[in-house]
């Protein structure tokens, strides 16, 4: 597919040399002057293209050649419509160019044109010119009839919306507010005609208007949508495709269009939720008053309320009509008690001025299911009256989507559809409370009718979002939309890319909310890691962010446990997909000992310990060790690696949030459970060492933190570091664990520390320091590493240095070993200039354990020594002790 | 909406280093973002040009690890599908979404919803919120009549020397980076237009 040639081509374009550049540029001049623009003309404007695109750097074209090409922008063939635009976005527009193209365009601005004036504007006050122009055109078509370049103004302003919404006014929100509503809920219910009519012989006559039908076929019996078709369409018919298609976006982001001072609007600053409960019937019924004498429009609905049984409410009703100027007031008293900052203001100018092109209020004809129930709508400001009108278009769709698509890609539609219909609800029950009522029987319908079905998934995750957002005000019961997200979704679907994604953003976005109201998130950790034990690469980057929310101190243990094993997991997962894709009869399904191990009814207990999907069955199993050799063949598996690969990035997470939440014997356990699994881990290479290391960083964070685990869990440690194969294969851990002993064990870290507990640690890192530096190293072991001979040396001396008794026994240790070394080399260190420096070290502590006061200052400092503060404070000063060492050492 | 689509190599190509991506084809869907932030303003339209490119190149080696990692891990072989077996080479593709962190390399958070064709990623750069079903939906049909019309699966250079007709496929099925919601039939209009463009 990608060929050299193509990559000779790319090179060629970046290394084209000037002077060839230059007259390939001149020929191309040549040809544009031309009247006839053929196959040449577009071969060498797509070559430029290519020259220029092919680097990142901007190349100049000639001012001639750019005049030229920027011609051919208004040329009425599009192939150089948009050879040329694409050529002018890879260049600097000429500082004039901008006005050319709106002065040369003004009447028509073509989608290509469009985006090259929106991708090369040099500043916000760009952006809005260009809205601006857009705008007006939007408004100018309306009186031109149809014109078919209509359709990318829509998807054009959307863009400048997302960039920035400070681009619009709030006149122009109105106005496209307006279109939005025309469009969506009046666009015409008969198909358009085909794109071959007009013919001679199809006279009008011959065409009679056949109404557009439904996806299965049937006729359509309310207003058009998007999963309406017909033969062809008519302009507004696309134009309701593309105003859906912004509809969500625009709800969302109107809020932040410039001045929303603006008179128009008034009921959009009040906060809608405390109104509307109760408040709702008496707008319907001020409106159906207002409605009902028909040619006096009512301008403004204007009523407040405050804290009181009986309230005035105000009614003004306006008639901006020159001929019946009339002026209404109704005063009336309501034994209604109001909420404290009840104020509802309600607009309704929009009606005045633009009667005329309101086609909601010339076509009547219109039969509506849906919009029956809410005829007034249309005295609603318009901001609200999209937001009304989005309801009933999304109830619609929803009713449209359980109907049978005869095409594969309108079923898929009608999904698309779903997921766009629930977000744009939950968008407008967010902003309007009263509508929750009315929305929440179809969402409920919906999940009823869809929950079953998993290939409904990703329409099922918005209507949980819709659950979380309005389920507590409605005071639904959410359980089953739980059981649903963190039960069935990641156990069954753990290997559906998307899902995964979008699940795990929803869990992001609603963190917050979802650890106040649904308790079993938390619980739900062993589930939600499989996206990760599956896709580790794609995910591991929303677990960097939730992993921090699943520690708590009741899930800790079993959450360490679970990471540790989350290979073992990647694995599992793999092989309950192939156990269910290969049957048993097939070669394939046979021949791995895993997949046998887990078809095996004796080894189902382990397997489904790592498949559950709740925590608290248990932290951890017991034949840890068996499961790990039933997967042993699984750690070179792509996937089982890219899992172990992610494990050491998410234990640090793990262990930095778990001292925030933990208390001591938490930690305590914690400690032990790193000891414990430190030899108890899936054999896969590289992976057991990156573990160690992040164990030795914490172990040691976590007892600098709380010196007092180290004496708390002196049995463990000594047990561990009592361990002479421990130096051998768990050297990273083992050295800390040493290091953390003789650091800790101290009375000055914890009172409980005694003289025999110091001597009984002594004892036994002397027997390993012994055993280690009496002999080679077991078959197949290195020599132990200099770092683990020198830190249990340090240990000894610091040991001892608490309890002088001692002392005489790590010196007589220390001369020994100055004496064997003396004989040439040694078993137990390969590399001469590391045993010399053992000696060394060997020396210095020999030497600093003469003086023990000294031994005790320097090994054990008291801890404002070891604080900050000791460098400002000459008389304890470090330099200052190291200068009295020397004196003392060389003395002797 | 949309703020990019990319088409590019997803193999390892001998002129660039392991794990670079070729760009064939990118489109930047609105402004530049940079005229819209304070540190980017200062930029001259060349540094914002570069700076764009250098985005698109990010993307487009992120999707080449992910294509390289899924595959390695789906273990699945690569079939070779010959010019005039789109359908089959489509069916046959990976497809996944990377999460691409708020300023790495967009100033907000972005999903990347990709296709690996064989040799080639083809990329939507979505913003987060976007209905992700619809976007795949765009892809997956942008990404047959890339495959149809440019003559991908064959050997030519179509893509570069025919980028026109992408740009031209664009401006209808994804305008301006807007999603659409189309069904069949308004899908088989917007192609009939598009092969009426490819014919000239």
């Amino acid at each position: 597919m990608y060929s050299h040639g193509s990559e000779s081509l790319i090179k060629q374009a970046r290394e084209i040399q000037e002077p060839e550049l230059q007259k390939f540029h001149s020929r191309l001049g040549k040809l544009l002057q031309g009247k006839e623009l053929g196959h040449e003309t577009v071969d060498s404007l797509q070559r430029l293209h290519l020259i220029l695109s092919a680097t990142k750097y901007t190349r100049a074209l000639p001012p001639e050649l750019q005049k030229r090409v920027q011609s051919l922008l208004s040329s009425p063939a599009e192939q150089f419509q948009v050879l040329s635009s694409a050529v002018l976005r890879e260049t600097l527009p000429l500082s004039d160019q901008k006005e050319n193209y709106i002065q040369e365009n003004t009447s028509q601005l073509n989608s290509h044109v469009a985006a090259l004036l929106l991708s090369q504007a040099g500043s916000r006050a760009d952006v809005t010119s260009l809205c601006a122009q857009l705008l007006r055109s939007l408004e100018s078509r309306q009186s031109e009839g149809p014109a078919n370049s209509l359709t990318h103004t829509l998807p054009i302003l959307n863009t400048i919306l997302t960039h920035s919404p400070e681009c619009l006014t709030e006149d122009h929100v109105t106005l496209l507010s307006k279109k939005l509503v025309d469009w969506l809920r009046y666009a015409s219910i008969t198909q358009g005609g085909s794109t071959s009519s007009g013919g001679f012989f199809t006279g009008p006559r011959s065409r009679q208007p056949v109404p557009t039908a439904e996806l299965d076929g049937t006729v359509s019996g309310d207003f058009f949508t998007v999963l309406c078709v017909g033969q062809g369409f008519t302009e507004d018919q696309w134009m309701n495709v593309y105003s859906f298609s912004m509809l969500r976006h625009w709800l969302l982001t109107y809020h932040f269009v410039s001045n929303g001072n603006s008179t128009a609007d008034t009921g959009m600053t009040s906060p809608p939720i405390k109104t509307t409960t109760f408040c709702l019937p008496v707008p319907e019924r001020l409106i159906a008053s207002c409605h009902s004498c028909k040619e006096h429009q009512p301008q403004r609905v204007h009523f407040e309320g405050c804290n009181s049984f009986t309230s005035q409410m105000t009614c003004s009703v306006f008639s901006s009509s020159p001929a019946h100027r009339l002026q209404l007031s109704l005063s009336f008293s309501l034994s209604h008690s109001f909420s404290n900052d009840f104020f509802l203001s309600l607009d309704l100018s929009f009606l005045t001025s633009r009667v005329a092109d309101d086609r909601s209020e010339v076509d009547g004809s219109v039969v509506s299911m849906v919009s029956a129930t809410s005829s007034s709508s249309r005295l609603l400001p318009p901001k609200e009256r999209v937001r009304e009108k989005a309801f009933q278009y999304c109830q619609r769709l929803i009713e449209q989507s359980d109907r049978k698509a005869h095409k594969r890609t309108d079923t898929d539609l009608q999904k698309a559809c779903l997921v766009e219909a629930v977000c744009i609800l939950d968008c407008v029950c967010e902003e309007d409370a009263s509508l929750v009522y009315r929305t929440f029987p179809c969402i409920k319908a919906l999940f009823g009718r869809l929950s079953s079905d998993l290939s409904f998934a990703r329409v099922l995750l918005p209507i949980a979002q819709f659950y979380l957002n309005h389920g507590e005000m409605a005071a639904v019961d959410c359980e089953s939309v739980w059981k649903l997200v963190f039960d069935r979704f990641p156990a069954e679907l753990f290997n559906d890319h998307f899902l995964a994604h979008e699940l795990l953003r929803f869990l992001r976005l609603n963190l917050e909310s979802l650890q106040l109201r649904v308790p079993q998130y938390t619980r739900s950790f062993p589930n939600l890691l499989k996206f990760l034990a599956w896709d580790s690469p794609a995910v591991v980057d929303d677990f960097v962010d939730l992993l921090p929310s699943l520690v708590t101190a009741g899930t800790a243990v079993e959450l360490l446990h679970t990471l540790l094993d989350l290979p073992c997991l990647s694995a599992t997962l793999v092989l309950q997909v192939r156990s269910t894709s290969l049957p048993i009869s097939e070669p394939g399904g046979r021949g791995l000992l895993s997949l046998d191990a887990f078809r095996s009814p004796s080894f189902r207990g382990l397997f489904l310990f790592l498949l559950r999907g709740e925590a608290g069955a248990g932290d951890t199993i017991d034949r840890l060790s068996t499961l790990h050799e039933l997967l042993a063949e699984t750690a070179n598996w792509p996937r089982v690696v890219q899992c172990a690969q992610t494990v050491p990035m998410l234990l640090h997470i793990f262990f930095n949030t778990v001292i925030t939440v933990a208390d001591e014997k938490l930690l305590a356990h914690l400690v032990l459970v790193m000891l414990e699994r430190s030899s108890l881990l899936l054999n896969i290479p590289k992976y057991n060492k990156e573990i160690h290391r992040v164990f030795s960083s914490h172990l040691l964070r976590l007892c600098k933190l709380h010196p007092s685990l180290v004496v708390d869990q002196s049995h463990e440690l000594l047990e561990f570091a009592g361990a002479t194969a421990n130096v051998y294969n768990k050297e990273e851990i083992y050295t800390h664990a040493v290091w953390v002993l003789g650091e800790y064990l101290s009375v000055s870290c914890d009172s409980r520390c005694s003289v025999s507990l110091i001597t009984s640690c002594f004892e036994a890192l002397e027997a390993v320091l012994f055993e280690i530096t009496s002999s080679a190293p077991p078959p197949g072991a290195d020599c132990p590493a200099p770092r683990v001979v020198t830190t249990l040396m340090s240990a000894l001396a610091k040991l001892a240095s608490r309890s002088h008794d001692l002392i005489p026994r790590v010196s007589l240790f220390l001369s020994k070993l100055r004496t064997v070394t003396r004989g040439g080399p040694v078993a137990w260190c390969s590399d001469e200039e590391d045993l010399v420096a053992i000696v060394m070290r060997g020396e210095e502590l020999w030497s600093l354990l003469k003086a023990p006061g000294v031994a005790q200052s320097v090994l054990t400092p008291p801890p404002h020594v070891t604080t900050p503060q000791w460098h400002r404070d000459t008389n304890v000063a470090m330099p200052l002790r190291l200068r009295a060492l020397t004196n003392l050492t060389h003395s002797h | 909406m949309v703020r990019c689509f990319l088409i590019h190599t997803v193999c390892p190509v001998s002129a660039l280093g392991a794990g670079e991506s070729r760009l064939l084809y990118s489109r930047v869907f609105g402004p530049d973002e940079g005229i819209f932030t304070e540190q980017d303003r200062e930029l001259s339209p060349e540094e914002r040009r570069v700076l764009q490119r250098e985005k698109t190149a990010v993307v487009a080696r992120q999707v080449h690890s992910a294509v390289a990692l899924s595959r390695d891990a789906s273990g699945r072989l690569l079939v070779e599908s010959l010019p005039g077996e789109e359908a089959l080479a489509l069916q046959e593709a990976d497809s996944g979404v990377v999460r691409l962190r708020a300023g790495d390399p967009f100033s907000e958070e972005m999903s990347a919803l990709w296709l690996g064709v064989q040799s080639l990623g083809f990329t939507l750069v979505c913003e987060p919120h976007e209905n992700l079903l619809l976007a795949e939906g765009t892809l997956r049909n942008l990404t047959r009549h890339c495959l149809e019309h440019l003559h991908m699966l064959g050997q030519g250079s179509e893509v570069l020397l025919r980028s026109n007709r992408l740009d031209a496929l664009l401006s209808r099925l994804l305008p301006h980076g807007q999603l659409l919601f189309l069904n069949h039939r308004f899908a088989q209009s917007l192609e009939k237009e598009v092969a009426a463009y490819m014919a000239k």
